[in-house]
């Protein structure tokens, strides 16, 4: 169980999302209680991965990569998503947080975590299988189905199989709305506003609730876990099931033949002036 | 065998990662399709109709295509997809935002920054911010696939141009409404499409440090690229940032000043032809990659190769 986080300094977040969401804050506190409706629910998928430190190496016989003995973590993408439901909640917008991980039953230290960081609830679904980005929306939609969240709240991307794909996979099952590589959320009562980190810069959306958000880098800064956070969170609800039980039909759609390393690199040569790095690039390998 | 390609623009050009798209559907099939879906956005679809291997583009028009939501696009996506083998849109976040989307409603797996084509049904793909690569076999009947711009040339254009048909828009649906929007404006070339770039880390110290690699940048017609650090740090804006979760970049010369060379960062730009890595300290990983090393203070080092390159490129 990991004690101390590391992290890096403070980020700065979009601007523009914090100008938007104080306005968005301040027209909400205005509103009398009885139009604000009631609290929401919200789920946060959580996958547990190789940790982002390990540098992961192929199995010999390329059927994937070495996980034995290795460091596990949660998705760093799904931590972030944590924290902001989190956030949420204490903003007094949120009544209660369901972490959710679908895997083998080693998936309940990642759910620990979350409980530890502050969700309330935790659900195991376990299966064999190696789940495929529409399986688990599958099993997220099955699970939406018996929670009722307002929203999910996920990762954009597992930083194992690399996909980007689970949350507006799920988004479209629902046929919701979908809030992705989100930089900031505004929440007000029948709809959510996310601020996007797109290729040219940021955009913002306003989706109708319910409604699926996935987690950017900057949307936060996730939480150091505290000791006493870790006992209370072994108190809290874990209760576990399976993809059978749920309903849910999983198929292999793609099967992975191969796994190999990327060539590598040729090892470079060491240049001791900026003469001579110049000089090379203009007549040794020709890009200047 | 046919070829959806969903065409990534800004309703005036046709950008440049979509012509790798098409690249990629050439390899696949014969009876290459583009639908360009925008607003006031003829010229798009003219464009697309002279890129050489498109047999033809429907062009579909709308107020609410003009900076389309994933909602929108998908639906109008998918009702066209069913009458193809594969639908490819560029793997960019305008790629990844509506394509999953689109095979979820298909009920079809995805493929995630195609990197080769191994056979009809087999792709390779990076996986584990590219230190692991997978060959993997899709099942599907319909395969969707986002296409990793680097891995891909840029299709070229010919004389011809094949028809463009008109392609009904879809009514706006109601989940989703796209506010603003607020671009980097840059006269630099776009980091994705640029043949240099310059990129900084957390070594620059400041959004002013970043002005020694404008300098150099000037001088070189470079883009500017950036690690997550810096980008964390507020020096430069997040669309600055390259690696497994910001911008994929391949250029014909990557300089990494001030930048440790994370896992995460080399995902970004280990394809980059000739990498040159300044930093001071010689342990730094981003040496490991970096075809020429220049151990030293960036500080001292930088404003030297503003002088030595206006030097030489003025000749
Ligand atoms: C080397 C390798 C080989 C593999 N081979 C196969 C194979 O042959 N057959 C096969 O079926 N599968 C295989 N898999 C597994 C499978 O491809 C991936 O695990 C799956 O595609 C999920 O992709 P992703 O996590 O990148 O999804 P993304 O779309 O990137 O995930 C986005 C978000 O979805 C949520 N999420 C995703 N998964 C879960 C989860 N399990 N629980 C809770 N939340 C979740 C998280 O919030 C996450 O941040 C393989 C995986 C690897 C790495
Ligand atoms: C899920 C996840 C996703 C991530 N995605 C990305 C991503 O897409 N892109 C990305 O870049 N990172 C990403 N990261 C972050 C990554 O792990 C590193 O933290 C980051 O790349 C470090 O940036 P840096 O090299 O600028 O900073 P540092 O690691 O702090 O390195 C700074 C370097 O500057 C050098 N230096 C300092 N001063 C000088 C000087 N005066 N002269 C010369 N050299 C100097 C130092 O020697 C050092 O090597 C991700 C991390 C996670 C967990």
């Amino acid at each position: 169980m990991v004690l101390v986080r590391r992290r890096g300094p403070l980020r700065e977040r979009c601007a523009a999302h914090q100008l938007r969401s104080r306005r968005v804050r301040a027209s909400a506190e205005r509103a009398p209680t009885a139009q604000r409706g009631i609290l929401m629910k919200v789920l946060v998928p959580v996958k547990r991965v190789i940790d982002y430190n390990v540098k992961v190496r192929v199995k010999a016989d390329g059927s994937g990569v070495e996980t034995a003995n290795v460091k596990m973590s949660m998705n760093p993408f799904d931590e972030l998503a944590v924290e902001e439901a989190i956030r949420l909640k204490e903003a007094g917008r949120v009544e209660s947080i369901v972490a959710v991980s679908i895997g083998a039953p080693a998936c309940r230290e990642t759910l620990r975590t979350a409980l530890a960081m502050g969700a309330d609830r935790a659900l195991l679904v376990t299966t064999e299988a190696e789940l495929q980005p529409l399986d688990v929306a599958k099993v997220l939609k099955a699970i939406v189905a018996q929670e009722t969240p307002a929203l999910v709240i996920m990762g954009k991307q597992a930083i194992d199989d690399d996909c980007n794909q689970t949350g507006q996979m799920l988004a479209a099952l629902l046929g919701w709305g979908q809030g992705t590589f989100a930089c900031g959320v505004a929440l007000a009562e029948d709809s959510v506003t996310v601020t996007r980190e797109i290729d040219g810069g940021n955009q913002t959306v306003r989706l109708k609730l319910p409604a699926v958000v996935t987690a950017d880098l900057r949307l936060n800064e996730p939480r150091y876990i505290k000791l006493p956070s870790i006992m209370k969170a072994k108190q809290k609800p874990l209760q576990s099931m399976t993809v059978q039980e749920l309903g849910v039909e999983v198929a292999v759609r793609l099967k992975t033949l191969q796994v190999s390393e990327p060539p590598p690199r040729r090892s470079g040569v060491k240049v001791s002036s900026v003469a001579e790095l110049v000089d090379k690039l203009r007549n040794e390998v020709k890009v200047l | 065998m046919s070829v959806l390609v969903i065409a990534e623009h800004d309703n005036a050009t046709l950008a440049g990662v979509t012509l790798s798209a098409i690249t990629a559907a050439v390899q696949l099939g014969d009876d290459v399709r583009v639908l360009v879906a925008g607003h006031g956005c003829r010229a798009v679809a003219e464009a697309a109709a002279r890129v050489q291997g498109v047999g033809l583009v429907r062009h579909s028009e709308a107020a609410h295509y003009a900076r389309p939501t994933a909602e929108d696009l998908a639906a109008l996506v998918t009702d066209l997809a069913v009458d193809f083998t594969y639908v490819l849109a560029p793997a960019t976040t305008f790629g990844k935002n509506f394509l999953p989307r689109v095979a979820a409603i298909l009920d079809v797996a995805m493929i995630s920054d195609l990197i080769r084509i191994d056979a009809p049904d087999r792709f390779v793909r990076p996986i584990y911010a590219g230190n692991a690569v997978a060959t993997v076999q899709s099942m599907d009947p319909i395969k969707v696939i986002s296409v990793r711009a680097t891995a891909f040339d840029a299709a070229p254009s010919g004389a011809t141009a094949a028809p463009i048909e008109v392609l009904e828009a879809k009514p706006h649906s109601d989940l989703a409404d796209v506010l603003a929007e607020q671009l980097t404006q840059s006269e630099r070339p776009e980091l994705t499409a640029a043949e240099i770039v310059v990129a900084g880390g957390r070594g620059m110290g400041s959004a002013d440090g970043f002005r020694l690699l404008e300098a150099i940048a000037d001088r070189l017609g470079a883009a500017i690229g950036a690690s997550r650090a810096a980008v964390d740090a507020g020096y430069v804006p997040n669309d600055y940032q390259v690696g497994q979760t910001g911008k994929i970049v391949a250029p014909k010369l990557y300089i990494a000043v001030g930048i440790s060379g994370a896992i995460q960062h080399l995902a970004g730009m280990q394809d980059s032809k000739v990498v040159v890595a300044i930093n001071k300290d010689e342990a730094a990983p981003i040496f490991q990659v970096a075809d020429y090393a220049l151990v030293a203070d960036l500080f001292q080092i930088l404003p030297e190769l503003e002088t030595e390159l206006s030097r030489v490129l003025a000749k």
